[in-house]
C-alpha cells in the first residue's frame, strides 16, 4: 500500500507554522482548544480547498492564495476607521470589528435594548459554557469543509449576540467588521447570533477594507435560532482592495414554524467565496436566501449554498442576482439536500446572470439531492446579456443608452433586493447598487467619448 | 414633418430586404394611415424610424423637419421628436412607472439643454394626462407595464406619447388586442394629441381604429413600398376589397 503525502503549498506551510505559534495565545478554554486542533488537524489532511474539489471547483483557494499573510493580532484603529464608523447611520446598536477584534470602544454597549445580550467572541470563548462546540460547529453539512476548519482553528474574536426568547428588537443590530488595510494581513474572525424561541430581530452585517492594502479574510458568523423565531441577515460586502482573498462562511440552524431570510449584496470585493450552510431542525419552516453580486475588474465571486432539510414541511428560496462585467467571474453552486423524512419540502432556487461583455464569465451550477418522495423542487440557472428589446424601449423613450442600461441593470438587481423586508436597509442596499452603476455609467461615458 | 425617400431596409443579420424604395411625407398637423396585409413591412418601417438597431439601411434617407435622424440613436431620436408607440409595449419589472416617467422626460429635456422638472411640476403634469387616460394611480405605482393587461398596455403609451409631447407620433397597431371601450379611450388619448405643429403615422391592418382617429392620408404598403395613397374613403374601400389587388400590384 501507498501513501501518497500531497505536497505542502508555501502557504499550506505558513498556516501550520502560524498555529503552532498562534494557538497557545487565540482565546479559549479547553473544549475551545480540542476543537483548534481538531479543526487544523482537519485542515491539514485536507490543505486549502482546490479546484479537484467539487465544492470548491470553481474557486481555486489554493491557487489563490500564494501566501498566507501574518495573523491579524490586534485592531488597527485608524482615523479611516473611526470616520467609518462615524459614517454608519444612526440609531441601533453597533458593533464593531476591526481586523477581526471586538472594538467595545467603537461599539454601542451601554443601554442595550431589553433582552439582547452581547459578548465578544474571544469573552464567550474563555467562558466554558458547555454548549460552545456544539453551537461553533453548525449544521453537519459544515464539518468536511477545509475553509471552516482554518476560520475554527484561527478565529480569534468576533461578537457572540443571544437574543432572549419572546423579545422584539425593534432596531436592526449591526455588526461591521473593517479591515484596516494599513498593512497585508490575515484576519480570521467569528460571530455568533442565537435567537431564542419567538425572538425577531435583523442583523446586519457589514465587511468593509478602510486602507489600500488586500487582506485575506475568513470569517464566519453562526445563527442558532429557535421555533418561531424571526431572523432577517442583511450583508454588505464591499469596498475592499482588488488583491483581498475572502471566505466568508454562514452556518445557520433554524428551528421549527420560524423565518430566517438572508440577503448578501457583493460589490467590490476582490475575490470572495460565500458559503452558506443552512440546517432546518423543525417543521414548517420558511428559509430564503438571497444576494446581488456586481463584479468588474477580475474579481470574482462564488456564493455556494449547501440547504440541508431534514425534516418535512421545509420551505426553501433562493434567488441570486449576478451582474457581470470586465473579465470578472461569477460563481453560484446551490445544492439542495432533501432527506427521506423530509416530505412536503418545497424548495425554488434561481440564479440568473446578466454578462456585460465577453470577458465576463458565470458558472451556475444547481443541485438537488432528494430522498424524499413527496416534494416539490425546482431551480432555475440563467447566463444572458442585456436584453435588447428593453433596451430599444427605454431608448425610444429618450433614455440615453448608458442609462437605460443602469436602469434595465438596476430592476434585475432589485428583484432580489426586494425581499429586504426592512425599507431603510432596502434603500441602504438600493443606493450601493446605483453607485456601482452609476460608476460604470460613467466610465462608459468616458469611453464613448 | 417627417419625409421618407426611397428607403431600403434589411434584418441585420439576414440578407432579407423588407423595405425596397418606400417614400412617404407626414406633414405637422396631419394624420397619415398605412395600411397594409401581414409582412408587407409596416412594423419594420416604425421601427426604422426609431431607431431600431436589428435593421441595416441600405439606401435612402429619413428626414424630421428636414434632419436626417439616420445616423442618430434611438434616445436622439426621441429628443428630436419622433415617438413610436409600441405594440407590445415591453415589461420592465423592478423600474416604477413614475421612475421611468421621470427618467425619460428628463433625459429628453437634458437632450434639448432645458432644465430639469421639479419633482411637484412633474407629478401634476402625470396625475393631469393620467386623469384623461383613466390611469388609475395604482397603476404608476407599479413596475411598467408589468402586469398590465393589453388595454393598460396601450394607454400607458399614449400617456407617455402625451407627457413627451412629440412633433411625429407612430402608432403601431395600436388597436391590436384593444376592445371596443379600450379602442375609444385610446383614439380619445390620440385625438386629444392632435395638434397643427405634431404629425401622426398611424400603421393599422383595420379600418376599425380609423373610425375612431380620422385620418386625412391613407397609404397602402406592400411588399416594403407605398402602393397607392388616397384620403380617408381608401381605408372604407380596402375594408371592403381587401388587400390582394395592392398586393399584385406590388
Amino acid at each position: 500500500m501507498s501513501v501518497v503525502t500531497p505536497l505542502k503549498t508555501a502557504a499550506e506551510q505558513a498556516l501550520s507554522a502560524q498555529f503552532a505559534a498562534a494557538k497557545a495565545e487565540l482565546p479559549g478554554a479547553l473544549p475551545v482548544r480540542k476543537l483548534r486542533e481538531d479543526a487544523f488537524a482537519g485542515f491539514e489532511v485536507r490543505g486549502l480547498p482546490h479546484r479537484r474539489l467539487e465544492t470548491w471547483r470553481y474557486t481555486d483557494l489554493r491557487g489563490l492564495l500564494r501566501e498566507a499573510r501574518p495573523l491579524a493580532e490586534s485592531a488597527t484603529i485608524s482615523s479611516a476607521v473611526r470616520s467609518r464608523v462615524a459614517a454608519l447611520p444612526a440609531g441601533g446598536v453597533r458593533l464593531v470589528l476591526v481586523d477581526g477584534v471586538f472594538v467595545p470602544e467603537l461599539s454601542t454597549l451601554e443601554g442595550l435594548p431589553e433582552g439582547l445580550a452581547v459578548h465578544s467572541l474571544a469573552d464567550a470563548l474563555v467562558s466554558g459554557r458547555d454548549d460552545l462546540a456544539r453551537i461553533l460547529s453548525g449544521p453537519g453539512v459544515a464539518s468536511t469543509d477545509a475553509g471552516l476548519m482554518l476560520n475554527t482553528a484561527l478565529m480569534r474574536d468576533g461578537v457572540f449576540v443571544e437574543i432572549e426568547a419572546g423579545t422584539e428588537q425593534a432596531q436592526p443590530l449591526t455588526i461591521l467588521s473593517l479591515a484596516s488595510g494599513e498593512d497585508e494581513r490575515a484576519i480570521f474572525h467569528r460571530s455568533v447570533v442565537l435567537a431564542g424561541a419567538g425572538a425577531k430581530a435583523t442583523i446586519v452585517e457589514i465587511g468593509e477594507s478602510v486602507g489600500s492594502a488586500a487582506s485575506q479574510i475568513n470569517g464566519a458568523i453562526v445563527f442558532e435560532t429557535g421555533d418561531e423565531s424571526d431572523v432577517q441577515h442583511v450583508r454588505v460586502i464591499t469596498r475592499h482592495a482588488p488583491a483581498t482573498v475572502q471566505v466568508q462562511s454562514l452556518l445557520a440552524t433554524v428551528g421549527g414554524q420560524a423565518k430566517f431570510e438572508s440577503f448578501a449584496l457583493v460589490c467590490n470585493a476582490g475575490t470572495l467565496r460565500q458559503q452558506h450552510f443552512v440546517r432546518y431542525a423543525g417543521e414548517h419552516t420558511e428559509i430564503g436566501l438571497r444576494g446581488v453580486n456586481l463584479l468588474g475588474g477580475s474579481e470574482h465571486s462564488d456564493v455556494t449554498l449547501v440547504m440541508d432539510h431534514e425534516v418535512p414541511h421545509g420551505t426553501s428560496r433562493e434567488m441570486f442576482k449576478s451582474i457581470i462585467g470586465g473579465e470578472g467571474t461569477g460563481v453560484f453552486q446551490g445544492k439542495v439536500i432533501v432527506r427521506q423524512h423530509a416530505q412536503k419540502t418545497d424548495g425554488n432556487m434561481k440564479s440568473n446572470a446578466l454578462l456585460l461583455n465577453d470577458g465576463a464569465t458565470m458558472f451556475n451550477k444547481p443541485e438537488l439531492e432528494i430522498f424524499a418522495d413527496d416534494v416539490v423542487c425546482g431551480h432555475g440557472a440563467t447566463v444572458a446579456q442585456i436584453d435588447g428589446e428593453q433596451l430599444f424601449y427605454l431608448m425610444a423613450r429618450g433614455l440615453p443608452r448608458p442609462q437605460a442600461e443602469a436602469l434595465v441593470l438596476q430592476a434585475f438587481a432589485g428583484e432580489a433586493v426586494e425581499f429586504v423586508q426592512d425599507e431603510a436597509l432596502r434603500e441602504m442596499v438600493m443606493s450601493e447598487i446605483e453607485a456601482w452603476l452609476g460608476a460604470r455609467e460613467a466610465s462608459s461615458v468616458v469611453s464613448a467619448v | 414633418m417627417l419625409e421618407i425617400r426611397n428607403l431600403v431596409v434589411k434584418i441585420a443579420d439576414e440578407d432579407k430586404q423588407i423595405l425596397n424604395g418606400l417614400n412617404l411625407t407626414v406633414n405637422d398637423g396631419e394624420v397619415a394611415a398605412i395600411m397594409g396585409p401581414n409582412g408587407s413591412g409596416k412594423s419594420t418601417l416604425s421601427y426604422v424610424i426609431a431607431g431600431k438597431e436589428d435593421y441595416e439601411v441600405l439606401d435612402g434617407e429619413i428626414l424630421l423637419n428636414g434632419e436626417n435622424v439616420l445616423e442618430m440613436e434611438a434616445d436622439a431620436r426621441a429628443a428630436a421628436g419622433i415617438f413610436l408607440a409600441f405594440q407590445y409595449p415591453l415589461e420592465i419589472p423592478g423600474v416604477a412607472t413614475m421612475t421611468f416617467l421621470k427618467a425619460a422626460m428628463n433625459a429628453q429635456r437634458r437632450a434639448r439643454g432645458e432644465a430639469e422638472l421639479l419633482t411637484p411640476d412633474f407629478i401634476k403634469a402625470v396625475n393631469g394626462a393620467a386623469d384623461k387616460l383613466g390611469i388609475a394611480k395604482d397603476m404608476l405605482r407599479r413596475p411598467l407595464n408589468v402586469g398590465f393587461s393589453g388595454g393598460e398596455k396601450k394607454r400607458m403609451e399614449i400617456l407617455q406619447m402625451a407627457l413627451l409631447a412629440p412633433s411625429m407620433c407612430i402608432l403601431d397597431e395600436t388597436d391590436s388586442g384593444l376592445d371596443i371601450d379600450a379602442l375609444r379611450i385610446v383614439a380619445e388619448g390620440v385625438n386629444a394629441l392632435r395638434d397643427k405643429n405634431r404629425g401622426f403615422l398611424v400603421i393599422t391592418h383595420y379600418q376599425r381604429l380609423l373610425d375612431h382617429i380620422i385620418p386625412d392620408t391613407v397609404h397602402v404598403m406592400s411588399k416594403g413600398r407605398i402602393v397607392k395613397t388616397g384620403g380617408k374613403e381608401l381605408a372604407l374601400e380596402l375594408e371592403k376589397s381587401g388587400y390582394a389587388a395592392y398586393v399584385e400590384a406590388a
